[in-house]
Parts: structure tokens; sequence; C-alpha cells
């Protein structure tokens, strides 16, 4: 089954030297390999100019190659702070998505089963009266929309401003949901306010980093090069704890595998050995934090219009140290796997006052069943000891999108949210109301559906329309066939925005042809608070508009002219400098355009013309006010909590039937669904299609060898993928690995929908599984 | 089977030594840096015993002075 033998070997040879180089130009910025660097960029007169990276949150720094109006090179920007000049395999063929054979450049409509090309003005013209017709039958909350985090702050701007400020219906959410979820609701309820206290210059601080759950190599492989240059240079330790053994594992100074769901007693594992060796930093726990516990045994969200609402009770310290004593080492041994010398090894770290330690995770403690308490464990560890706020002290929460920070979580495109707030608030509620033009009546104070719900309301018929921009549901969403049949139903009507034909597309009734990236202006916000600007540099292809001005379009239809005043030529510029409004204060405040268009992105809060690096840390952050060292200022009293939280077991977990553990992620090549890397020739023949990873034990036991096939039955269905043993990653016995990059291997079909009741998102990483060779 | 990167720092002055000793070695690839004093070895083997070779041919070099792992592909050769 697999293919590509020599492309692929060659290809991981590039990218083992492109490591390489990327760790020396850490270590000696401006360092030159001529003839590698040159090789593949276009002799010429290329006109240079800055954007942040198309894919996932590292937000690195590029500049695009133009020549002839065509983007036709990428390298890494030398002036960027993220990356140094430094791009990874994805980064440096980003320009190649643009310019697939199938791009879509016309409007298409669904007659009679088929797709007829259209005007972009007859589909716009199609979309607002459907709009129209389903609030008019079915009320404002039946009309919804879908983005992501891929969506520019003004795409995502306005999308709120419509829905919830103009039409008054909470039904906006993004697939930063299925990702980034967690870590919101783990910043808010330990901190009161999103988002990371540190930033990537922590890395160049730090002593010790431990990555909870996170493959860093593949999914960040600039930060990890940046991490790996930090060891050459300072001997820096990295600790990979995790469920399975990747890259990371192998490049890491210790690989340490708990088994899924256990992180939640390792954590506490860890800040029982704190306490017990009195190494708690007392004079920071009493001044700065509080101890609180929530509800437990609280469900997985699998049945519809599920609810879930915590009761914080705040606790004494003494409660929280008994709570902890079902979690010695020795107990967590027997639950995670995980051996109490390696508790303790880990905990020694943490513990350590001379030891600046790094916390980084992704998708690991995000996307679980207890997300939330898995988050806020990890920032129990880092205040017992301290160690937070500080160059080097830093829990890094890393996202997977370029900006799942700067528009859903900033502009706030989810269901609660406002750009400032939540809609719960009423004085949020004016506030936005106010700069958006709208009577406050407008904007409703309940949220309606979060993202699974929201799909399960598409199937149920309480949502008639969703206008889906710049996602892929059709390949993302868990438990994928309630959700593809529920959107097919009579009576649903689908937009579509995309660049490319996907299984997402496949559903619509209109597909609207989208411009990408640098056809188009926008601005993205990195995992480390910055906001970077790029320019249009391109046209996009046929007719092809960007989302937000298909989005103002479809407003104006729909009456709301005096909203959605903003001019063609400026409109982006407009846009932002109204959003600004929305965050004009010293905790949140925005650089101003001007400020964005000179520099590799700025960092919020932007106060006084500076950008701030560490937050609630009184030297660096002009919003503490409090006088002390620390102001943890999410919070009205200015404290941060210390979460008692214990490990309660995933919603399936294996049993005689279903044997074995299925965990799905990601793969360097592809950059999520897949929809725009397996366009990159030279990415999907490295990758071109998915797997299903098996331990060798197992696969011995089972007698599979690599490229068998092997079919993977749940409860939801099953699917036949070759099999991958000893190769790129290996899990641990009685686990199986499999990438959801492959529209022609839908692995979500066979996934659950469990999610974490506070945050609602979906757990990926666990569900039970039986597998045979077929 | 493993596909390495390293960094590969020369004693002083003897860059261009190490340039054509490292060159001189099967399965190894080298790119120098133009600017810095500082090479990049790729070694590419078919298993793990040509792999412990050619690591001490690497180790042997006289006019090398650090060699630091960057990342190490346990890839299978036909694949």
């Amino acid at each position: 089954m697999y293919t590509s033998v020599t492309g692929r070997r060659s290809f991981i040879k590039k990218m083992a030297m492109l490591s390489a180089m990327t760790a020396a130009a850490t270590m000696f910025p401006g360092i030159i390999f001529a003839k590698e660097q040159e090789e593949g960029i276009p002799k010429g007169n290329l006109d240079w100019k800055k954007a942040p990276c198309r894919f996932c949150g590292v937000g690195c720094g590029v500049l695009v190659g133009v020549e002839n109006g065509k983007a036709v090179a990428v390298k890494g920007d030398p002036k960027s702070p993220v990356n140094k000049g430094l791009c990874c395999v994805k980064g440096y063929h980003s320009v190649m998505a643009m310019y697939g054979k199938d791009r879509l450049t016309k409007p298409l409509v669904k007659k009679n089963g088929r797709y007829v090309e259209t005007s972009m003005k007859e589909a716009l013209d199609l979309i607002a009266s459907k709009m129209k017709e389903t609030i008019k039958d079915h009320g404002k909350d039946a009309v919804s929309i879908y983005g992501s985090g891929q969506w520019t702050i003004p795409d995502g701007y306005v999308a709120s401003k419509l829905f919830k400020g103009c039409i008054g219906t909470n039904n906006v959410e993004a697939n930063a949901r299925l990702c980034m979820a967690s870590a919101v609701t783990g910043f808010l309820t330990s901190f009161g306010i999103d988002e990371p206290m540190g930033c990537y210059e922590d890395i160049d601080h730090a002593d010790v980093f431990i990555l909870w759950g996170n493959n860093m190599a593949e999914m960040h492989p600039v930060l990890f090069s940046r991490m790996l240059d930090q060891r050459l240079k300072r001997g820096v330790k990295i600790i990979d704890l995790a469920t399975r053994t990747t890259r990371t594992s192998m490049a890491a100074d210790r690989s340490i595998l708990f088994l899924p769901q256990t992180d939640l007693a390792v954590a506490n594992a860890i800040c029982y050995e704190i306490i017990k060796n009195k190494w708690v930093n007392k004079s920071f726990v009493e001044k700065h934090c509080n101890f609180s516990k929530g509800l437990t045994n609280m469900g997985y969200g699998l049945e519809d219009k599920y609810k879930f609402k915590d009761k914080p009770e705040k606790i004494s310290f003494k409660e929280y140290e008994n709570f902890l004593e079902d979690y010695t080492p020795e107990k967590v041994e027997k639950i995670s796997g995980v051996s109490a010398k390696d508790i303790k090894y880990m905990a020694s770290f943490y513990g350590d006052p001379n030891k600046k330690v790094m916390s980084l995770w992704c998708m690991g403690p995000n996307q679980h069943s207890r997300g939330t308490w898995m988050n806020n464990l990890i920032y129990n560890i880092h205040l017992l000891t301290g160690k937070i706020s500080t160059p080097g002290n830093s829990p890094f929460s890393l996202t997977g999108q370029p900006s799942a920070c700067g528009t859903v979580r900033e502009v706030g495109t989810l269901t609660h949210k406002l750009p400032h707030g939540v809609v719960m608030n009423k004085k949020h509620r004016e506030f936005a109301a106010k700069i958006w033009d709208v009577p406050v009546e407008n904007i409703s104070p309940k949220p309606t559906y979060h993202t699974v719900e929201m799909f399960r309301a598409l199937d149920r018929g309480d949502i008639r329309f969703m206008w889906i921009q710049v996602t892929n549901p059709m390949v993302t969403m868990p438990k994928l066939k309630r959700y593809r049949d529920g959107a097919e139903k009579e009576g649903r009507f689908i937009v579509v925005s995309d660049i490319y034909p996907t299984p997402t597309t496949d559903i619509a009734d209109v597909i609207l042809p989208s411009a990408m990236w640098v056809e188009r202006e926008g601005m993205y916000g990195n995992s480390e608070r910055r906001t970077q600007y790029f320019e249009q540099m391109v046209n996009p292809p046929g007719e092809a508009m960007s989302d937000t001005w298909q989005l103002v379009e479809v407003a104006k239809r729909l009456g709301y002219e005096k909203q959605f005043y903003y001019k063609e030529e400026t409109h982006i510029e407009e846009i932002y400098t109204e959003y600004r409004k929305h965050h004009d204060n010293k905790k949140h405040n925005m650089a101003p355009l001007e400020v964005l268009k000179e520099n590799p992105g700025m960092q919020w809060p932007y106060v006084e013309g500076k950008p701030t690096q560490w937050r609630f840390n009184s030297k660096y952050d002009p919003a503490c006010s409090n006088g002390e060292e620390f102001h943890f200022y999410g919070k009205p009293d200015g404290k941060a909590i210390i979460w008692q939280r214990p490990y309660e077991p995933a919603a399936e977990e294996p049993d005689e039937q279903y044997p074995y553990w299925l965990n799905t992620g990601r793969v360097v090549e592809h950059w999520h669904t897949g929809s725009m890397t397996r366009r990159i020739p030279v990415l999907h023949k490295a990758m071109p299609h998915s797997y299903v990873e098996l331990n060798p034990n197992d696969a011995k036991r089972l007698q599979i060898k690599t490229g068998d096939n092997v079919r993977l039955t749940t409860r939801r269905g099953n699917i036949v993928l070759p099999a991958s043993v000893n190769q790129r990653g290996v899990p641990a016995p009685m686990q199986v690995f499999v990438p959801f990059f492959d529209e022609n291997m839908l692995i979500n079909e066979i996934t659950l929908d469990s999610f974490c009741p506070i945050s609602k998102e979906p757990d990926y990483k666990k569900c039970a599984v039986q597998i045979e060779k077929v | 089977m493993p596909i390495k990167s390293y960094l590969a720092h020369p004693h002083e002055g003897q860059k261009e030594a190490l340039i054509k000793d490292l060159s001189a070695i099967e399965h190894c690839e080298v790119i120098p840096a133009e600017n810095k004093e500082i090479l990049i070895v790729v070694t590419d083997t078919s298993n793990k015993l040509e792999e412990d070779i050619i690591k001490e041919k690497l180790e042997s070099i006289k006019s090398l002075k650090l060699l630091a792992m960057v990342s190490g592909f346990n890839t299978p050769i036909n694949n």
C-alpha cells in the first residue's frame, strides 16, 4: 500500500537537513547555507513581502517572493522574533497551496443534484434570500455560521457582528472549539482571562521543558528546533510525557509513557510530591492563589442537549493536601503506568528553585474529555511552585491554526463570546452594541450551540441554514456519519466558502470560491499573543473573494448597510480600527495597523507603544495594579486558582469486544485535513495516504506487517487502513494511532463525540476499537 | 534505516579539512555554512551496523571538534 518509496526517503533526508539548518540558524543568526537555501528559488527580481505563515499557530514570519503577479517562493523572515529566519517543511512550500489544479474559481449552485456555475452576484443574492426566508420561517436561531482559526481577524469580526449584532443569534462557532476550547476554559477558570502569560522567548530562558502529550517535532517543528538549539547551547533538558513514542520522544532526553486519560493522575501526583517535599513557594501561593474544587462525575456530553454548569467552591490548602493523598506516586504508578520514580523525577524539576521550567502542550490535554481539568492541573504545578509569568517559567498552551488565538479567542467567534467579554454579561453586550451601532436588545444574552451541539441541531432541524467558511467539518467532526447525514437532510441549506473541493463542499447547496492568504489583506494572531498583518500580494483566481468581503456583501443584502459601511478598497483597515475599540484597555490593547505594517507582528497588550511579553508580572505588564510583584487581574480578587480536579476515566475505554485504544492526530507533512498540503506535490508524495500505527508486539501477535490492510471497528462503524509498524511513531501496547489528514480514509467515521463538559471540546484521542487483519 | 542530521564544529582554522574528511565518507552528505565555522552533516545508512560504523568514522576525524545530533529519523530503507 505504501507508495513513493524513494520520494519519501529523500523527503525525510531533506527534513533532517532542514532541522539542522534551523538549529544552526538559531545559534548563528544570519548564517548562510547558500547552495541549499537558494535551490528552488527562481532567478530574477523577486519582490519579497512579509506575511505570517498560512499554516500552524506558531505564526512564523515568512517572506513571500512575488514575480509577475504570482507568488513563487518563500523564505523565513530573519526579522521575525518567532522563527528568526527559519521555516518548517510546510512553510517552505506554502505558496504552492495556492496553485492546485482544481482551485475553485467560480461560485457553484446545486441544481437538481448537480453543481452549476453562476456569478458571484447571483450566488450572494441567493444566500441572502435563503437567510431571510429561513429567519422568517424558522426564527433567527435557525441560521448559523461555522468558521475557523484560519479566519483572519476581519473575517471573524464581521461574522460576529453580522450574526450576533445584526441578526441577533449567537449561532456563531468555529473549529477552534475542536482544538483550543479546553485551553480557553483552562485559562478562564484558573486566571479569569484567556491566552498565555508567557511567550516564545521563554524557550531561551528555560532549563527544562516538559511536553505534555505534545509531539512538537512534527506539529511545531520551528519551536522544537529552538528548544534543540538551547540544548546545544546550554544543555537544557527535554522530557516527553506522552501516550505514544514519536519523533519528539526520540529527540527528547527522556521519554515517559502514560496510559490514555491518566495524565490527570500524573499531574496530581506531581503536585503531591511538590507539597510533600516542601517545594511549595509559600509566599507566592499565600499572596497570589486561592484553592477551589468543582463538580465531579460530569458525564461526557454524549446525549443531545447535554448541559453542565460547574459549581466552584473554595477549599483550604489543607483540604487540597488531603485530596492529593489519593495521588501518591506509588498509587498513580498503578493507574498510569508511569513509574513512581519517573513521577518523582519530573516533580523534582518543577520543585527545584534553581531550575526554570516550561510546560508545553497542545492537543493531548485539550482534546480530552477532562480537557479543562488537565489545563487547570498543569497550571496548579506552576502556581504551587511560583514558576509562572517570569522569563523561562512558563506554562504554555500551543495552538494549531494561524489565528485560533487572534480570531476565535480574541474576536470571540464562539457562541458565548463577544470581542470583549461574553453575551451573558449586560455591560459587555452594551459595550459591543455601541461599537457595532446596533440596539443592545439585538444581542441575545443566551449562548446557543457549541460546535458538536450545533451540528446536532442541524441534524434535528433546529438549525436550517449553515454557512461554513475556511474549515472542513465533514472530515473533522467526530462520529462523522451522524453529522454528514444531518447536513444532507431535506430542508437544510448549506453554504461553503473554500478554495478547493472537499468533503464539506460535497454537502453544500452553494459553494463560494474564497481568496486565500496573501490573495487578500488581513491579520492573524498567533499563540504568543502576536498580531501579524499581511497585505494582498497577488490577485485571487477567477471570481474568488475574501471571506470578509463575502460576509460584508451578504450583510448589505440583508439590510445592514449602516453597520457594514466599509469601502471595498479600505475595508480591512476600517474593520481593524473598529475592532481595536473593543480592546481599548491596558489588559488587551491591540497595536495600531501602521505598527503592524512596519513590524513582524506585535504582542498585546500593546500599551504606550510597547508590547507585553510576560503578563501578570508587574515588571513587564502595565495592567498590574495591586502593587505586588504579580497580579492575576483576570480574577476580581487578583488571585489565580489552584483547582482540585480528580482523575476520572474516559467516556469509552477498551473492553473485551473493543480491546484497543484509538488515538488520532496529525503528521508533519500535512496540515490538518490536508485540503491544502495534499495539493503540494512534494508533501503529498511524501505522505500520500493515511495508515494505522500499531505496536510491534501487537502486530507480531496478529501477524500484521507494514502495508497489510487492517480493519478498525468501533461502536460507530469500521474503516480499513494500511498498517504501519515500527515506522514513524510507535504506539504503546494495545493502542493504535491514525492520522486524520486523508479525506479518502476518514477516521472520524468511527471516533466518538464525547467532549469535556466545561469546554465542550471533543476527545479525539480516546475511544475503544477492535482491530483485525483483512 | 537511520537518517540523521548533525551540526559539525571544526577545530579552529580546520573547516576546509573537515569538509574534505567528511566528503570522503560514504553515505554522508555535507553542507557547509558559507559564512560561519559550522557544517551540516546528513547520514543515510541501511542498518544499525552501518550507522555505528559511520559514527565511529565521524568521531575519529581529527579536524572535528564537536558533533551534535539534531535529528534522527529511523526510517526503513525501502520506505
